[in-house]
């Protein structure tokens, strides 16, 4: 498949009393058209400020990126002037955030919200727009379309205005949707219903999805290949069979062993990472995992690992790669 | 301390609950909240029935997990359990004593006994007090290490067991990580030596390694301690982790009870197998081949539940009695109850 988006080196920081936070360090990955990648990582690993880069949608200041280029389509993202990234943005690449109550506008009706969107990007008359508005709405599951274009944001539900952002999302055609954590806040229920809908619709419109989320298990069902991070840089990437079932990065490792699982026996004792993240500010020449890290060496406090290849499209970025495995099967 | 001794000879005699005796009853509790019209003559013109004639026990060293979906009534349960809501009818015994006939005087000495872990640990900790005074208050207050040396030796040690270093004690909240801060609020749960404690969503704030550090905690104290745990939780991979028994609830009712490993391997309620098949497990190869049933439809609103089984709108199973009659929990294996007539 072609490649859809290609990101190099990006580095984004912020400048705050602090010093200044690394949020994202040197990241370079890619997607192809109509697959599904999922970013993983914790809470500060820079996984959502990554993929807000992607629009340009930094705060500036105290924000700014100060490196890298983000390929999309064969053109820098970075170096188009802003009448051009807002075509793009909404229209071939969209976003669907975490919570949906914020991110549509409360005064509006959602009409409006999905109409006014669709003259502006595909030029759309607003009677050719309002029934495309009701076909979207149909299409995300929301019963009486006509009835519903005509309320407000908080006449809907969590998953409901979900639905609507999903709507609002695929309505300029995409080619990418960008979704933050698109069901934290929703019941386990809903989340499902959510995630369906997702992978179907972006399957049947062969529309490239970025998942951003912490949830191991919902990266498991629905992402094609996964990219892990931590503290601003990429520690691993692979197929989510690879990086599951053959993880190569201690971190990985350690986040595999620290969830608790459904499908396994019941008196099995979790194995944390132990420790806390790293302080952003803070962060020296070397691998940023390596105060938690029970493989850590002295070479690992020299320079942070290359990410490299172990066996087709998996690579990790650890000096240790190789041993890890067999120190595993030792210890169990 | 002379108010102390005035309270303890208003308190109930407490029977001495041994190991698997029974240590917390909750019976036909019921919450409702009223909703009102008005502002100055403010009438009650619908009831949100948020617990609606739920009955469980607890017996102790058991954790007892709470399951369902925001709104389901599982933190309202809590609370009553608490006393921090006066139930709207239903009694709930602790070790074979109806806190619905105390006062809150006769009350005192029961809440050294039952203590709660809340979720937000951003939230639930004074910012202004430091880690030190968050945990010596309760100590202050009922009594217990009166002499302010010995107090502090306790508070030490039970940073310590929390795996905080002492030197916390002199440190406010927003000096602490998240993970940090529920230690402190696991340690504030602990200061007076409680028999039992109500986790209310304790881990979901946290990240998942964090999460790992602080359940393996609550083991750790559960087996230290002897304590008994009524886990209320939406995440089903915690609660299988961490629960000997697991109660469903649904829309203010109780649907499924039974054991963990039964629960999980054998769900019999709709409402439950739906639930735990959208619980996607972290493994590529397992979710490939598994079966997704995905509920249609949102959760009805409390404050006009559906007649009958609550469940019904949503169930690919109900018959017309499920539109008619509620339909009561039935022990349909050794101790696993199940409220559906059609399983």
């Amino acid at each position: 498949m072609p490649r859809l988006l290609e990101v190099e080196n990006l580095k984004t920081q912020f400048e705050t009393g602090a010093g200044i936070v690394k949020a994202v360090d040197g990241i370079s990955y890619y997607v192809d058209e109509g697959e599904t990648v999922a970013i993983v990582g914790e809470s500060g690993c820079g996984k959502s400020v990554g993929a807000m880069s992607i629009l340009r949608l930094i705060p500036d200041p105290p924000g700014k990126i100060v490196d890298g280029r983000i390929i999309f389509e064969g053109r820098n993202v970075l170096e188009l002037p802003d009448s051009e990234i807002r075509k793009i943005r909404g229209g071939q690449i969209s976003m669907v955030f975490q919570e949906p109550m914020t991110s549509l506008n409360p005064v509006l009706t959602i009409g409006l919200q999905l109409t006014e969107t669709m003259m502006l990007h595909l030029g759309l008359s607003q009677d050719e727009a309002d029934k495309r508005a009701v076909e979207l709405l149909g299409m995300v599951g929301i019963g009486e379309p006509e009835r519903r274009l005509k309320q407000y944001p908080h006449q809907f539900s969590g998953g409901m205005r979900q639905r609507v952002m999903i709507a609002l999302a695929l309505s300029c055609k995409p080619k990418l949707i960008i979704a933050d954590e698109p069901t934290t806040a929703l019941d386990v229920t809903i989340q499902a219903q959510i995630l369906e809908l997702m992978r179907n619709l972006t399957k049947d419109m062969g529309v490239a999805l970025i998942i951003i989320t912490h949830n191991l298990g919902v990266v498991a069902r629905y992402a094609e290949r996964v990219i892990v991070m931590y503290a601003g840089k990429i520690v691993e990437m692979g197929t989510a069979k690879q990086v599951y079932h053959d993880p190569h990065h201690p971190y990985t490792i350690g986040l595999l062993n620290s969830v608790p699982r459904m499908d396994l026996h019941r008196g099995r004792r979790l194995v944390p990472i132990e420790g806390q993240p790293p302080d952003l500010t803070r962060l020296d020449e070397g691998c940023s995992y390596r105060p938690r890290c029970r493989w850590a060496i002295d070479k690992c406090a020299a320079s942070f690992p290359p990410l490299e290849a172990i066996d087709g499209s998996q690579i990790a970025a650890c000096f240790r790669k190789d041993e890890l495995e067999k120190d595993l099967k030792s210890a169990s | 301390m002379s108010e102390q001794v005035v309270v303890s000879e208003r308190a109930p005699p407490l029977k001495k609950v041994g190991k698997g005796d029974t240590l917390l009853q909750v019976r036909n509790l019921r919450k409702y909240f009223p909703v009102t019209e008005g502002i100055l003559f403010q009438k009650a013109v619908g009831h949100v029935k948020a617990v609606d004639d739920v009955t469980f026990e607890i017996k102790k060293g058991e954790t007892l997990g709470l399951v369902g979906e925001s709104g389901c009534g599982k933190t309202t349960t809590g609370r009553c359990i608490l006393q921090l809501e006066r139930p709207t009818a239903g009694e709930i015994v602790f070790e074979g004593v109806n806190l619905e006939k105390l006062d809150s005087k006769a009350l005192s000495p029961l809440r050294q006994k039952v203590q709660v872990i809340f979720q937000d640990p951003y939230s639930s900790l004074n910012p202004r007090m430091k880690v030190g005074d968050i945990l010596g208050e309760p100590m202050r207050v009922h009594g217990v290490y009166p002499d302010s040396a010995e107090r502090n030796k306790r508070i030490a040690e039970l940073l310590n067991y929390c795996g905080l270093p002492s030197k916390f004690a002199d440190r406010y909240p927003h000096e602490m990580s998240g993970g940090q801060r529920q230690r402190v609020g696991i340690a504030r749960a602990l200061c007076l030596n409680p028999d039992f404690i109500i986790c209310d969503e304790a881990v979901s704030a946290l990240d998942v390694s964090i999460q790992a550090q602080v359940i393996n905690l609550l083991e750790d104290l559960r087996e230290e301690f002897d304590l008994t745990y009524l886990f209320i939780a939406h995440d089903l991979s915690v609660v299988h982790h961490l629960c000997n028994r697991v109660a469903v609830m649904y829309l203010g009712k109780l649907v499924e009870l039974a054991e963990s490993d039964e629960l999980f391997d054998n769900p019999m309620h709709p409402y439950t197998r739906a639930l735990l098949s959208a619980v996607p497990v972290p493994d590529p190869s397992k979710e490939a081949q598994r079966q997704h049933q995905v509920l249609k439809g949102e959760v009805p609103s409390p404050l006009n539940p559906p007649p009958g089984c609550v469940f019904h709108p949503r169930c690919t199973l109900a018959v017309d009695s499920c539109r008619k009659e509620i339909p009561p929990l039935r022990e349909l294996r050794p101790g696993h109850w199940v409220a559906c007539t059609e399983v």
